[in-house]
């Protein structure tokens, strides 16, 4: 496949889960068994396809756009139908599809109440062609309409079939995102204004940057940064999460933590920042306080958290602060830091996510207290990958957890943009709190692992029988298992891909 | 005088309509009298055709009193496809609830007739005679359920309103007249601009008594109170005729005032109509959060629309072409959104209440599981209604973010900030009905819902166009980036 021109095979690879979606709401209701397995295949075809598109990818050329795709779509506002993949996209794509399969195949065997697998699977489907076609668009209505779609989807994934507080839950998660996002649209628009040049193309608008006065670069970005700081969240902006992924079922909280919160990062990197880089100059600062506040509010939050999948979502507000962080640098080795802290979260939260997700099936609680221990002991196999996963999540080297986080600090010592000499001995405070921020992460996950996973199980699971680790979940663990490992030790995998890409975005900045 | 008979063609087509469906009705016995409806829709149907031939040209007649151009064509569709839908939805439900047919149809295409006038109104005289030709039989249809003393409740109140809007448009309009020596809408706008009477408060005041006579059709807070009330108690496809044709029709009529005869004092009133637009969706929104009727919830839903349509108004400038343009543009692309939405959601109410005599929020629980083509068809209207993606809704909220980034001035900043606001509130409550319909559970004993072919067909068209128009919203905006007309006068 020529990646110059198979724009065809992107367009198919988008559009196929929502395909999928309507297939499978044409499969009578009583199929329960055939349209889950439907719906792996549906999501398996995706994959191949993009494993494919991955595979003659043109990665000499990662900086450039390939795969592309460029027609009319609303002349009234010269909106157009542009697609396209490079270096920083195809990591985020690829792990759409991936995560997609993976939690297609769990589903074939769990399915929190009321079942409804054909409305469950229709959805998720339907949120997997939003997720994929934000890391794709090159048009800022395209990308806006993308990011906009999972919106509904993820809010029926919550509110049907969620955890005791869903009602509360998917409406908090909605009128949020929501929120930020139409102001992310203001600015859009103020943006197509002020360039004027009858564009809405993300590169376009980027090599023409920087336009209009500092106040309206500022302005602008404000609109922007609400869109995407709740998406991310950046603190104080993360109410909606702990609440979104506590109630989510299994796969709702993967994907929300695997691919929904890049989309925010990923619109930082793509478009505010190139597009509005004064603006974006300006922010900085604040950014990266904010991310850090993030970062240690997370980490506190963590210890005081009684709940597993709580405590899961809490480490996220804090990993996402250290994405931040690399953002707030506004230089090639932050945002490099951010895009792989995005892949390595997605990876590991994710997993981590389904781990929850199971224990929560075995012990019908996921009250740390409750557990109460002991889970090598009763789990041998389920034990060691929790602690594999939490100590991969806290940063050791050597896994995948870690490179994010000490790229982003080692960025953040000598941020770009001239931002070191106004700001230098501020970043440094940044870095310093950063780290603080990192030892409290292992130790609650430490914490974590010392409460669950040590010590005698308690008598009322000691006579239980608890099911380890069963076929299906290898199935669906292991590639991420196997991930985390690969990114851990191989770090260049994907700042190898990233690199061209990275150094063309920073070029918009003027850094 | 000539007239130009091919220009009124599309009203003397329903007039004819209108007459044979009153003396059909006087023919026709028992239960063969439903079938004035599909009597009436043929008529319909065949004005539609006189209209789209009508596309592209301009025609005036009548001592330019009645011009037919574009905007006015686009108007007259908009309408006729309406009259289309709540034939549609009028089929059984007129039979069941016993309603006099004959007279119900015959009164619906006489107010219809109204509203092709309005769009086409270049005259002070004229437009207040195609106001009243809207209103008057409406009134009566409000007050049909005759039975219903609730229904002769929400008439009375109907009338008593709308008379009252009448007199103070008519006192504004008189006054504008003794100004400026002339009922013609260019003539106006020539006199206020030319001499000095510009700045005279008289003259402003006596503008604003017009407006607000457009207010009360519009249902803008402060005059709203009767709208709730009115849909409340009126027959539905009546309730959804208001809420979306005559609520349309005072609109077409309001920017033909406002951006013709009254653009050289546009620094004035559109300041004034900018806070309206905000009180409206505001009020409009948090009451409709307090709302257990889904009639009653779809009314200030509907209020806090017309407040959305407000907002391009509050935009207007003198002498700025290119807003006022992007202004009337998104006015018209949110009419047009807002005909295809929010008559499908009344269409959905309608096959709900019509089986199980059942409007309260409550008691669409489950409503997935007896009848998922309507849950499905709500769940779409209402998701536009609040402007989600891939609906039409997203786009007719862009066309006014538009028109406020054209030209950024701190007050289009505050109108958008309340537009957001409102955006996110309205969706508290759209949401909470999705949510009722899909997750929480049926109660016991209730049928499934089977809506009947014309209602479903007008449920599924609506929904598809919902979401054809929201992934390809150039079909509509197309048009209306050709209509430049009413900014240059």
């Amino acid at each position: 496949m020529d990646p110059n021109t198979a724009g065809w095979a992107l367009v198919v690879a988008l559009f196929l889960p929502l395909a999928g979606a309507g297939l499978l709401t044409l499969i009578p209701a009583r199929l329960d068994a055939e349209i889950r397995r439907a719906a792996v295949a549906i999501s398996a075809v995706g994959f191949a396809l993009v494993a494919v598109i991955t595979a003659s990818f043109d990665y000499s050329r990662a900086g450039e756009l390939q795969f592309t795709t460029d027609v009319a779509w609303i002349t009234a506002i010269d909106a157009r139908f542009s697609l396209g993949m490079d270096g920083i996209s195809l990591p985020l794509f690829f792990l759409t599809y991936l995560l997609t399969l993976l939690c297609a195949i769990y589903t074939t065997k769990h399915l929190p109440s009321p079942g409804k697998p054909k409305a469950f699977l229709a959805l998720m489907l339907l949120l997997q062609t939003g997720m994929a076609g934000t890391f794709v668009a090159f048009d800022l209505i395209l990308f806006f309409i993308f990011f906009e779609l999972t919106l509904v989807p993820m809010f029926f994934m919550i509110g049907m079939w969620g955890g005791p507080r869903r009602d509360y839950a998917s409406v908090k998660f909605f009128l949020y995102t929501l929120f930020g996002s139409i102001f992310m649209l203001v600015a859009f628009l103020a943006i197509y204004f002020q360039a004027g040049a009858d564009t809405w193309s993300i590169i376009g608008l980027s090599e023409m940057a920087p336009f209009g006065s500092t106040t309206f670069q500022t302005w602008a970005f404000l609109g922007v940064f609400l869109g995407f700081a709740i998406k991310v969240p950046v603190w104080p902006f993360h109410t909606w999460l702990p609440d979104a992924h506590t109630e989510a079922p299994t796969v709702g909280s993967v994907l929300l933590a695997g691919v929904l919160l890049k989309m925010g990062t990923y619109g930082f990197i793509r478009i505010a920042l190139p597009i509005l880089p004064d603006g974006a100059a300006r922010f900085a600062p604040m950014i990266g306080v904010l991310a850090v506040i993030g970062i240690v509010y997370g980490s506190l939050c963590c210890l005081a958290q009684t709940d597993v999948k709580r405590l899961i979502a809490f480490s996220s507000v804090g990993h996402m602060g250290f994405v931040m962080l690399g953002i707030a640098a506004m230089n090639e080795a932050g945002i490099q830091a951010a895009l792989f802290g995005n892949i390595a979260h997605g990876v590991i939260t994710g997993m981590l996510f389904f781990l929850a997700g199971s224990m929560h099936e075995r012990y019908h609680t996921r009250e740390i207290a409750v557990i109460g221990g002991g889970m090598l002991k009763k789990m041998p196999v389920y034990g060691v990958l929790f602690a594999y996963v939490a100590i991969a999540s806290l940063g050791l080297p050597g896994l995948a957890g870690f490179w994010g986080e000490f790229a982003a600090m080692w960025a953040a010592i000598s941020p770009g943009l001239g931002l070191a000499d106004t700001y230098g001995g501020l970043y440094l405070g940044l870095v310093i709190f950063a780290a603080i921020g990192t030892v409290l992460t292992a130790g609650y996950f430490l914490w974590l692992i010392q409460r669950i996973n040590l010590g005698e199980p308690p008598e009322r699971w000691a006579s239980e029988p608890l099911a380890d680790v069963q076929a299906i979940e290898w199935v669906s663990w292991l590639p991420l298992l196997a991930l985390i490992l690969a990114l851990g030790i191989f770090p260049r995998l994907l700042f190898g891909v990233q690199d061209a890409a990275v150094t063309n975005l920073v070029g918009f900045l003027g850094g | 005088m000539q007239i130009d008979f091919i220009a009124i063609l599309p009203e003397i087509v329903l007039t004819v309509t209108a007459l044979i469906v009153l003396a059909l009705d006087l023919a026709l016995r028992g239960d063969a009298k439903q079938f004035v409806n599909p009597v009436a829709a043929l008529g319909t149907v065949g004005a539609i055709v006189a209209t789209v031939l009508l596309w592209g040209g301009e025609r005036v007649t009548f001592n330019e009193m009645y011009v037919v151009d574009d905007f006015a064509v686009l108007f007259k569709l908009l309408f006729l496809g309406t009259l289309l839908a709540v034939l549609g939805i009028s089929w059984r439900y007129a039979a069941e609830n016993r309603i006099f047919q004959g007279e119900y149809y015959f009164l619906l295409l006489t107010s219809f007739i109204g509203m092709l006038l309005m769009p086409s109104s270049r005259d002070l005289i004229m437009l207040f005679i195609a106001l009243e030709t809207v209103s008057v039989p409406a009134f009566v249809m409000v007050g049909m359920r005759k039975r219903d003393l609730y229904s002769s409740e929400s008439a009375l109140k109907f009338f008593l309103i709308g008379v009252l809007s009448a007199a103070l448009m008519l006192f504004g309009m008189s006054m504008v007249y003794g100004f400026t020596g002339t009922t013609n809408l260019s003539g106006i706008a020539a006199e206020i601009a030319s001499g000095d009477t510009a700045t005279v408060p008289l003259l402003l005041a006596s503008v604003m008594l017009v407006l607000v006579g457009f207010g009360f059709k519009i249902s803008a807070v402060p005059f709203h109170f009767w709208a709730p009330d009115t849909y409340a108690g009126a027959p539905m496809p009546v309730a959804a005729m208001l809420a979306v044709a005559s609520k349309a029709a005072g609109f077409s009529g309001l920017v033909i005032v406002a951006f013709i005869a009254f653009e050289p004092v546009a620094d004035v009133w559109g300041p004034v109509l900018g806070v309206l637009a905000v009180l409206t969706m505001t009020v409009g929104n948090l009451v409709a959060l307090q709302q257990r009727d889904l009639i009653r919830l779809l009314a200030y839903s509907s209020v806090a629309q017309a407040g959305y349509i407000l907002v391009p108004f509050g935009l207007a400038r003198t002498g700025s072409e290119v807003v006022n343009a992007a202004a009337i543009e998104a006015v018209l692309f949110y009419l047009i959104a807002y005909a295809v939405m929010n008559i499908g959601a009344f269409g959905v109410a309608i096959a709900v209440e019509r089986r199980t005599g059942l409007r309260s929020i409550a008691e669409y629980a489950g409503l997935s599981s007896r009848g998922p083509l309507l849950a499905l068809g709500l769940t779409v209207f209402l998701l536009s209604l609040g402007g989600a993606p891939a609906t039409v809704g997203l786009w007719a909220k862009f066309a006014i973010i538009e028109a406020i980034a054209v030209d950024i001035t701190l007050f289009g900043v505050v109108l958008a900030g309340f537009l957001v606001l409102n955006t996110v509130i309205a969706f508290f409550y759209y949401l909470r009905v999705i949510k009722t319909m899909w997750m929480d559970a049926a109660p016991e004993g209730l049928p499934r819902l089977q809506p009947g072919f014309n209602l479903s067909a007008v449920v599924v068209v609506l929904m598809v166009g919902t979401l054809v128009l929201g992934v390809l919203p150039g079909l509509v905006t197309d048009f209306s980036s050709m209509m430049s007309l009413v900014a240059a006068g």
